[in-house]
């Protein structure tokens, strides 16, 4: 039986987005059709969570609970929103573009679903600036989206209404942020917010608010039109659905799978993603994006869900493969992706600003021959004060994560650096 | 002053948000698209149209990279130096780049025809390095697709 990939299946082959037609021809709108019909919102929110869909933005927050936080009915604080997170800048993520470019009405269809689950008015797709033709596509689809009666009053004829505005950002990885994205939507700097109150409860200019990344919401039209037990059925793991996985680094055929959530990390890479280049072996994996820990050759048959990332020491993340091979520097690889977080780090609390930039010196430092006894110490005494409840946003957390999986997995390289005051890699 | 033209444009967005602020970021992309980049007059006149200080805005532009508060060449290169680009030969690109250019990150050539910049993942992890010039995506690079890449733009 041929593996079903309800997310991707669909995308031309060819390059091009597929058009409202072709989107309706393979089952597109059926799902909002179904819930405008027969379900109240709440039973929507309902068949999310019972779905067992989670987060596919990094985090994995329940997205039925996450929906179940907004307050309901009559009383409810006006205008609600719905923001779809198309502000794809983890570093070696790329399957929201590929979503967004082949596919768009399926992400708009998952968002007019979030509206109606959440008895919101108004929805926003906060896309970044760089992804062009996304905005492009999207922007005609939106379009042909509200000629078609999807959106905008009384959407096919019943009593919901619903706008949609694409909203083009101008950068910062701060944006991806919830409650940063949320302050870049009003006009702000993009500093996170003090939680609580959460988005749901209080958002956009104080009223309710969810937030849904691009992928998770491409789940929802499935879900709603097929139902639970197929949507079950897909996984190989007991978090459920499918999962775009990617593999970027010197792997033989770098690229995005739609594949069985729980699918284990040795079958992406040596079947779908070729294993490694000719000459070059494995050292180790960020499983999930630049923010998750390293994981190393013990960790291989680990089924990528985020169940069991969690318990090899990592996260999924956004389940997109940062591959580290042996002919390359795998402190050069840590300072790069420090260099990233403070570089990003929007300067509003102390542990990020001060502690990534020092962290940044001290690797780079490392990687130009001038690294110092006590280096080590340092760089994981900065881990502990970028650990989780020292900073408003999980910026600073997610940079631990590498630096601290790196320090344990690599630690010969580290001193290597250190003895020998040169990159061992650099001619 | 604001033409018409960037006023209008401006107005459209206004009546999309429930407050002026939030339409602070497009209306400063809106100038940066009719004239390269953001000036202090024109930081000005979009405050004083969106009922802003011009301190507040300034703040807000310089926080996101996208807004150039520096003129900027006829064209914008910008590589990706995150991390999947970087495993796959970023220093060489980067090397290449100013080579070729003869300038470094943030600068512009004496012809005035290109600024480089750095820039964040640009999602094309797939087929890296990668790097955008005028937001136009080009991925796979090596020294030569490089060289051709800079040809297009003249």
């Amino acid at each position: 039986m041929t593996q079903e990939r309800p997310l991707t299946e669909a995308i031309p082959l060819d390059g091009q987005a597929l058009s409202l037609r072709g989107y309706e021809q393979v089952g597109g709108y059926q799902g909002l059709r179904k819930a405008l019909r027969e379900m109240s919102p709440q039973a929507v929110q309902e068949e999310v969570k019972k779905a067992g869909l989670r987060g596919r933005g990094g985090a994995g927050f329940p997205t039925g609970m996450k929906w179940s936080f907004v307050p309901m009915g009559d009383n409810a604080p006006r205008p609600k929103y719905v923001v779809a997170n198309a502000d794809e800048m983890e570093p070696g993520t790329f399957k929201d573009r590929y979503l967004m470019e082949g596919n768009p009405h399926q992400l708009i269809e998952g968002l007019i679903l979030a509206a109606y689950a959440t008895q919101a008015d108004v929805a926003f797709i906060f896309i970044r600036g760089e992804y062009k033709l996304a905005q492009e596509r999207l922007a005609k689809a939106i379009a042909d989206a509200y000629a078609a009666g999807y959106l905008g009053k009384k959407i096919l004829k019943s009593d919901f209404a619903l706008e949609m505005i694409l909203h083009v950002s101008a950068g910062r990885y701060m944006c991806g942020e919830e409650t940063g994205l949320l302050n870049a939507l009003e006009g702000k700097r993009a500093n996170p917010r003090s939680k609580p109150p959460f988005p749901p409860v209080a958002g956009l200019w104080g009223k309710p608010t969810t937030v849904n990344n691009v992928e998770t919401l491409a789940n929802v039209p499935h879900i709603i039109a097929k139902g639970l037990t197929w949507y079950q059925s897909l996984s190989r793991s007991r978090d459920y659905g499918t999962k775009i996985y990617g593999a970027s680094g010197k792997v033989k055929r770098p690229g995005l799978w739609e594949l069985p959530m729980g699918t284990p990390m040795r079958e992406i890479l040596e079947e779908h993603a070729g294993g490694m280049r000719d000459g070059l072996r494995f050292r180790g994996v960020l499983p999930g994006g630049a923010s998750t820990d390293f994981l190393v050759e013990e960790h291989l048959e680990v089924p990528m869900d985020f169940i069991e990332v969690q318990k090899a020491g990592s996260r999924l993340g956004t389940g997109t493969m940062i591959v580290l091979d042996d002919h390359t520097c795998p402190v050069g690889m840590t300072s790069n992706l420090i260099h990233f977080f403070a570089q990003e780090s929007c300067g509003w609390c102390t542990p990020c600003w001060s502690g990534l930039n020092w962290a940044k010196q001290i690797l780079a430092a490392m990687e130009e021959g001038r690294g110092e006894p006590g280096d080590l110490d340092k760089l994981a005494f900065q881990t502990k004060f970028l650990a989780p409840g020292n900073t408003f946003c999980a910026l600073a957390p997610g940079a631990a994560e590498p630096l601290q999986s790196a320090l344990k997995y690599f630690r010969e390289d580290f001193e290597r650096h250190i003895l020998e005051q040169r990159c061992p890699w650099k001619s | 002053m604001l033409t018409v033209e960037e006023r209008e444009e401006i107005e459209a967005e206004l009546a999309r948000y429930p407050t002026k602020e939030a339409v602070c970021i497009d209306a400063m992309k809106i100038v940066q698209r009719h004239r390269g980049w953001v000036s202090d007059e024109s930081v000005r006149d979009i405050a004083e149209l969106l009922e802003m200080s011009p301190a507040d805005l300034d703040g807000v532009a310089t926080f996101y990279n996208l807004i150039f508060r520096k003129p900027v060449g006829r064209h914008v290169a910008m590589l990706c130096n995150s991390v999947s680009c970087w495993i796959m030969g970023y220093e060489k690109m980067h090397k290449h780049l100013t080579d070729r250019l003869g300038i470094q990150f943030g600068e512009t050539t004496p012809d005035n025809r290109f600024t480089l910049l750095p820039i964040v993942c640009l999602g094309a992890c797939d087929h890296a390095p990668a790097m955008l010039v005028d937001n136009e995506l080009h991925t796979d690079l090596g020294p030569e697709r490089i060289d051709q890449v800079l040809e297009a733009y003249k």
